[in-house]
């Protein structure tokens, strides 16, 4: 008789296997992180009730087990390695393993070369985050599969990780896509990500068993596997307890069941665990620390019988949805904080109704909504003003500290800070799509716990040992927890410790402070979050001082807009937001369509409101509003689209040659192209990407935690070789042109050598001739000799000759391509300061053109009626200058140098694109932000993935925009 | 305290001669610890007061939080934020200290350490503590320069640090005495340090006589070879080698059993020369600068030499010979790639699956950009070639889990063992 347990971060798997390998028991139960007690329980119980249990042998499994087995006398066995094990044992001939877990995704390929694969340190696509999801849809796990089953359509939602994927999902559910077709699109996210993620370029084919929680489950998620690797795979019997089966296979000891249960129950962990100082001493320190907070409040009255002026403030947020009505002194008069489930519609007119309901002879002068959900809002009842959430917060914390230098709110979803310069909002600090584990992350991790969040957060107001849980990304910070569990941490030091890394994630990875002087000391604090004392209180440590959080602190963005509404209405006139007549005739239906209407073909969702009041929501650019193509000529994005276009491929006697078009062929590609066509070859490019593009070369990414830009040339390649390309030319290039901007010339690790892991990683590359040779096109004295060398080896009929005249015509290209690049700028610049239009340097690297990879942002910026050049416009109108950091990359030293220019230029403003995992990006961005703002300049950072998000965008554009107008 | 003077072309604070004569403290990082205790007295030697950093703890990473660019480098963070909590330690004159840190130049993130660090010190409110860079010529400081008789000095100390490592990792998993391994590595440790401080013990000759002694004291002790999986490292360099930074990693693979092989860092000093020549056959160049690093290409080699004969003398594995692995390597990736650890990182790992350590950690920080090329992006390929090979690779940074990191490393341990049960019953069935 063999016993297996298997401990995975949620749940507790325990088998017995009697002689034959039959399973006689099993029990499958969450744990709810009390993971000994459990272990103990389990054991206790089994011995009970299986005869013979006690001279079983037995093994421990699962992630979540390890340390305890090694301490408790237990053999230990690898969960992956104890699924291959049973996979072999009960199910012979599987060829390939899908499972899911808690945290973690694993493939196994079992025949033809043993491989297994793991998630890393990024960890989207598992039981965890399906369950994140369904919370943020508001639905049962169960209930998830069934609308999937109901689906109509698909949205493409980031798979990589969680936060990611809640970044898309929020702005599609507060614009009113269904749910059945989110719950699809969420497990088409979950596919992609395991098989992009894992299965790095092998083939997912034969006997495939889809094993674990999820699996089990929902039968939609396995349709979607199978649809994907187009087979039928198998969920077995048992399939939950695999790795406990697997783990009672392994199992070589008998156990003392007496002595392990007792060292089980007694266990205790190292006890160490990084512990930071307990946010109170005793209670009359809090007692203090409330009293104090006590005195920043809003004056309030009855909205009852309220017969003078009423502003109505909204602020639709990504998780709950805030509404106050205010009095024309600024009084609150009634107030809201809901949950947003999903439908931010509903909620609102809910608020109003009650307003209504209240004091049905309500003088409302104006109105206003901010948040996520603004456009929907004010479409859908007509309210008088829109604003960027930035402008509302300053304007609700001016109310309370005229003098403001620093506002920050944490809110559900995202962290948004501001510096306050000269009575203007002068730097905003949103956080990135990475790091958002901010209310919501808490929440989420109260509930896993059995807690409810305010529970959860006053638990850890008395901590002893607050656990240091870093300032990572919420995935991180899962699996930190459990480490601190294990190590005795109690769930007060957790409760404390997260609501300090809450505090440090906004601190160093959102603001990347170092002091509080920095800062200011006037500050302001906000949102939802900070309700949460102890949060407020991680924050007044960490940073050393006091601050003012208002007692409507969740309510501020409300409050703010209300006031906004105030100030805009000057207190005359009449709002136009829907009435109590109006809400009773509401309507509000949705339709999902795609544009058409250019080749993004964006999805659209249409919200009607009756009346013939419309919402669109997806689109890229107001084409589909306006039915008007956008206005170009501004654009220097898209004029360097158009010039690429104009390289048109020219019959040669040699054949062929196709190029990817990505990375820095978006720049190079004159070159290239002038060189070989030169030497009679027919010289053509991969076609521009788009998201089917990039699919078809998904499987075969090794790392997935490289920049976008390097994933897409993987589709790239695969289009050339799937259109029947004979060459592909792609070579690696250390070194770039020296411009004499910087110390070097170099060319990022990425850029130069991703031939070499095209080379490596895709499959289908051996069918065509690959020509990834190093060239040194920095010294074109030396370039056609080496050149001749390498190519002589593909082309033995070239000559020396040619090659050298091919050369020279192709330094002459570039030189054509860059005057033609610069003259098309200063045309801009001129006519912009013609009509006196700001311009935007959207600096980032030559391959944002592609608006696979920019998403559309050039366009979204031109929309507010600013002219957009790039940053090699204005890099060469500078002259070499000292920087804080070695300037080597030649992209990057044109970023430096169009900071500086833009520095001296009252009309303009640099706006810098950043690819997310862009190491080098790590650096500029500081040089680049220092540059601007020792020269009193705004510094915008946009930071771009396969996210096609762009809510976030606007706000930071928005801001920006408002903030110039301030100045 | 000295007067602070700056360069006036790029206007960083310069280490004068001033500093070294009043006794300025450098520190520096510990990366490789048997290297760096030996390396230290070269330093000495010329009349430094050099101080090793061997701090440890969470703090570390957090101080580096706290004033780096929180997306840069995890080696970064480590060193920086260690330079400033000693810094703030108040274990130090921080007016009569200095910093030292390496700068090769390379079209990686690495060869700006040195402005983040000087950036980092600007904002912890140390703009004053000047800043050392120990480079070929990059950054040049009256009180501190790299002279031919010094970088010997240094080539040997490497030299015996990596014959050290490569004993103690061959010995320590099989040593009947416990503790013995380690307690010879101190002796010698030891015995070089006084040597290098004395100015002796750099010499061709006096390496190789060294070599001999010392690998032959090691061959004494007394092993009980039993069969252990062979386990490689390979990586960004500063992961590879820091136990802050790969939280532990020889330690760990001790606790599970098996012999561990760390490619020394003589390879590399040899593979970052040879890009020099590489970048010149490859691109054309200045040809003095050719011979140049020819010169000391040719060095190094011999130096390597010697490490491998003495090895071999005493029935050791010796160490890789470059001009091997750099073979190994061709047709899979290209000599151009030379970022970071480059192609030196692949050709690494198909040594080491070839000389018997088949088991492979491939360590990196995470998002580290030359990884994504040598490391993770060349895996598939090594596969290929080596189908023997049995790779995990972990990432390493501030938030990653030390369990999540084991656990993976105890899957490839697994696969490893039933590999080798499965070799041993195989020896088994021939014999018989």
């Amino acid at each position: 008789m063999r016993l297996g347990l298997d401990i995975g971060s949620t749940t507790i798997k325990c088998v017995v296997l009697d002689d034959n390998n039959k399973l006689v028991y099993s029990t499958y139960e969450r744990h709810f992180s009390q993971i000994t007690e459990k272990i103990a329980e389990i054991l206790d119980r089994v011995r009970n009730e299986i005869d013979g249990a006690e001279n079983a042998l037995v093994a421990l499994s699962g992630s979540a087990g390890m340390g305890v087995a090694q301490d408790c006398g237990i053999q230990f066995v690898q969960e992956v390695f104890a699924t291959r094990v049973a996979a072999n044992t009960f199910i012979p001939g599987t060829d390939v393993v899908i499972e899911l877990g808690g945290e973690d995704a694993k493939i196994l390929f079992l025949t033809n070369g043993l491989e297994v694969r793991m998630n890393g340190t990024c960890a989207g696509g598992t039981g965890a985050f399906i369950d994140q999801m369904a919370t943020l849809l508001n639905v049962p796990l169960e209930e998830l599969d069934d609308l999937a089953k109901q689906y109509e359509k698909t949205y493409t939602i980031a798979s990589r990780c969680g936060v990611f994927a809640k970044t898309d999902i929020q702005p599609l559910l507060n614009q009113g896509a269904r749910k059945s077709d989110i719950a699809e699109s969420i497990f088409n996210a979950v596919v992609s990500q395991t098989v992009a993620g894992l299965a790095q370029g092998r083939e997912i084919e034969g006997k495939v068993v889809y094993l674990g929680g999820p699996l089990t489950f929902m039968s939609e998620l396995r349709r979607c596997f199978d649809r994907t690797l187009n087979t039928e795979g198998i969920c077995p019997e048992n399939s939950l307890y695999y790795v406990a089966c697997g783990a009672a296979l392994c199992a070589e000891e008998t156990i003392d069941f007496d002595e392990v249960i007792d060292k089980v129950k007694n266990y205790r962990g190292s006890g160490n665990f990084a512990f930071n100082p307990p946010l109170f001493e005793n209670e009359s320190e809090y007692r203090e620390f409330t009293e104090r907070h006590a005195r920043a409040d809003v004056q309030q009255k009855e909205l009852k019988g309220y017969s003078g002026k009423a502003y109505i403030g909204m602020d639709a947020g990504s998780t709950t949805v805030k509404g106050v009505v205010l009095g024309e002194d600024g009084e609150l008069l009634y107030s809201k904080y809901l949950p947003s489930k999903g439908n931010p519609v509903e909620i609102i007119k809910d608020f109003l109704g009650e307003i209504y309901e209240l004091n049905p002879k309500i003088n409302v002068v104006s109105s206003a909504v901010t948040g996520y959900g603004e456009d929907i809002i004010k479409n859908a009842f007509n309210v008088d003003y829109g604003i960027v959430e930035t402008i509302a917060h300053f304007t609700a914390a001016k109310y309370f500290m005229p003098d403001v230098e620093f506002i920050i709110d944490i809110g559900g979803q995202d962290i948004k800070c501001f510096k306050i310069h000269n009575g203007a909002i002068d730097n905003i600090f949103l956080n990135e799509a990475c790091s958002s584990g901010c209310g919501s992350f808490l929440q989420t991790f109260a509930n896993a716990l059995g807690y409810d969040i305010e529970e959860f957060s006053k638990l850890g107001l008395f901590a002893k040992r607050p656990v240091d849980l870093g300032s990572r990304c919420t995935v991180f910070m899962n699996s930190s927890v459990k480490q601190a569990q294990k190590d005795g941490a109690t769930i007060e030091d957790i409760s404390a410790g997260l609501s300090l890394s809450v505090v440090k994630n906004a601190l160093y990875k959102v603001i990347r402070a170092s002091s509080p002087d920095e800062l200011g000391k006037k500050i302001v604090v906000q949102g939802g979050t900070f309700l949460n004392d102890a949060v407020l209180r991680a924050f007044e440590l960490e940073m050393g001082t006091e601050v003012v959080r208002p007692n409507i602190a969740g309510l501020m963005g409300a409050y703010g807009a209300a006031l906004y509404a105030m100030k805009k209405s000057k207190g005359s006139g009449k709002s136009g937001i829907s009435n109590s007549e109006d809400l009773k005739n509401f309507v509000h239906e949705i339709k999902v369509t795609n544009c058409g209407l250019c080749s993004n073909n964006c999805r659209l969702t249409i919200n009607s409101f009756g009346g013939g009041r419309k919402f669109i929501a997806g689109n890229r650019c107001e084409r589909p509003v306006t039915k008007k193509a956008p206005s170009t000529g501004m654009n220097m994005y898209e004029y360097k689209l158009q010039l690429l276009d104009e390289y048109k491929p020219v019959e040669g006697v040699r054949g062929k040659l196709g190029i990817p078009m990505g990375l820095n062929m978006f720049e190079l590609y004159p070159f290239w192209y002038r060189f070989f066509t030169e030497l009679k070859f027919e010289v053509y490019h991969s076609p521009f990407s788009n998201r089917k593009l990039y699919q078809r070369g998904q499987q075969t990414i090794p790392s997935d935690t490289v920049c976008f830009p390097a994933k897409l040339m993987h589709g790239h390649v695969q289009t050339l070789i799937d259109d029947g390309a004979e060459t592909i030319f792609y070579p690696c290039l250390s070194y770039n042109f020296d411009e004499n901007l910087g110390d070097n010339h170099y060319n990022c690790p990425v850029v130069a050598y991703y031939p070499e892991v095209i080379k490596n990683n895709m499959k289908d590359i051996k069918k065509v001739k690959f020509i990834k040779e190093y060239f040194g096109i920095h010294r074109p004295k030396d370039f056609p000799g080496k050149a001749f060398e390498r190519l002589s080896f593909y082309f033995p009929d070239l000559t020396l000759n040619e090659v050298r005249a091919a050369a020279k015509k192709a330094y002459e290209e570039q030189e054509i391509y860059r005057n033609k690049i610069q003259t098309k700028g200063d045309e801009i610049i001129a006519e912009a300061e013609k009509q006196g239009k700001k311009i935007f340097v959207l600096a980032g690297r030559p391959y944002h053109v592609d608006p696979e990879i920019n998403h559309g942002i050039d366009k979204l910026i031109a929309s507010f009626n600013v002219a957009i050049i790039s940053e090699d416009v204005v890099s060469s109108k500078v002259e070499r200058f000292r920087t804080h950091v070695l300037n080597q990359w030649t992209y990057h030293s044109r970023l430096y140098a169009a900071a500086k220019y833009v520095s001296s230029r009252k009309d303009m403003e640099l706006v810098q694109l950043v690819s997310f995992g862009c190491g080098v990006d790590a650096i500029t961005t500081d040089e680049v932000r220092e540059i601007l703002e020792a020269n009193n300049k705004i510094y915008t950072q946009i930071k771009i993935d396969e996210i096609t998000n762009l809510g976030a965008v606007k706000i930071r554009i928005r801001s920006l925009l408002a903030a110039l107008e301030e100045l | 305290m000295a007067e602070l003077k700056y360069d006036k072309k790029s206007g960083r604070l310069l280490f004068t001669k001033q500093m070294k004569k009043e006794g300025y403290t450098i520190l520096m990082p510990n990366m490789a610890p048997i290297h760096f205790r030996i390396l230290k007295n070269v330093f000495v030697h010329y009349g430094y007061k050099a101080d090793l950093l061997e701090t440890t703890g969470p703090e570390i990473a957090q101080t580096g939080l706290k004033y780096v660019h929180n997306d840069t480098c995890y080696p970064a963070l480590l060193v920086i934020g260690q330079f400033i909590h000693a810094l703030q330690s108040g274990k130090y004159d921080v007016h009569k200290t200095a910093l030292m840190i390496t700068q090769t130049g390379g079209g990686c993130r690495a060869s700006n350490y040195i402005f983040l660090l000087r950036k980092a010190l600007k904002k912890a409110g140390f703009e004053f503590v000047p800043v050392v860079s120990l480079s070929f010529g990059m950054e040049k400081n009256p009180g501190f320069s790299l002279t031919i008789p010094l970088v010997r000095r240094f080539v040997g100390g490497v030299v015996y640090g990596d014959q050290l490592m490569l004993l103690s990792n061959q010995i320590k998993p099989y040593e009947v005495n416990k503790g013995e391994t380690m307690a010879l590595v101190n002796k010698w440790s030891d015995r070089i340090s006084d040597m290098l401080i004395e100015g002796k013990g750099y010499t061709l000759e006096e390496i190789d006589e060294n070599l001999h002694k010392l690998t032959k004291d090691f061959s004494k002790i007394e092993v009980n070879r039993v069969p252990k999986v062979k386990v490689g490292v390979v990586g960004e360099i500063y992961v590879k080698y820091s136990k802050m930074a790969n939280n532990g990693l020889e330690d760990f693979l001790a606790e599970q059993d098996c012999e561990v092989c760390i490619p020394g860092l003589m390879g590399f000093a040899a593979f970052k020369v040879d890009n020099r020549i590489e970048d010149y056959k490859m691109f054309g160049g200045n040809r003095l600068k050719y011979k140049i690093c020819k010169t000391l290409f040719d060095y190094i080699i011999k130096l390597e030499t010697l490490m491998i004969e003495s090895a071999k003398r005493f029935n050791f594995v010796p160490p890789h010979q470059y001009a091997h692995t750099k073979e190994l390597v061709k047709g899979v990736i290209g000599y151009g790639s030379k970022m970071g650890e480059g192609w030196l990182l692949t050709a690494e790992m198909l040594e080491l699956a070839e000389t018997g350590y088949e088991n492979i950690v491939c360590t990196q920080p995470f998002g580290c950009l030359p990884n994504h090329i040598n490391g993770k992006g060349a895996i598939r390929k090594i596969k290929e070639v080596k189908p023997n090979a049995n790779i995990v690779t972990i990432d390493y940074d501030p938030g990653a889990p030390k369990v999540n990191q084991e656990n993976r490393i105890k899957l490839m341990l697994a696969v490893g063992r039933e590999n080798l049960q499965k070799q041993l019953a195989e020896e088994k069935e021939n014999k018989e």
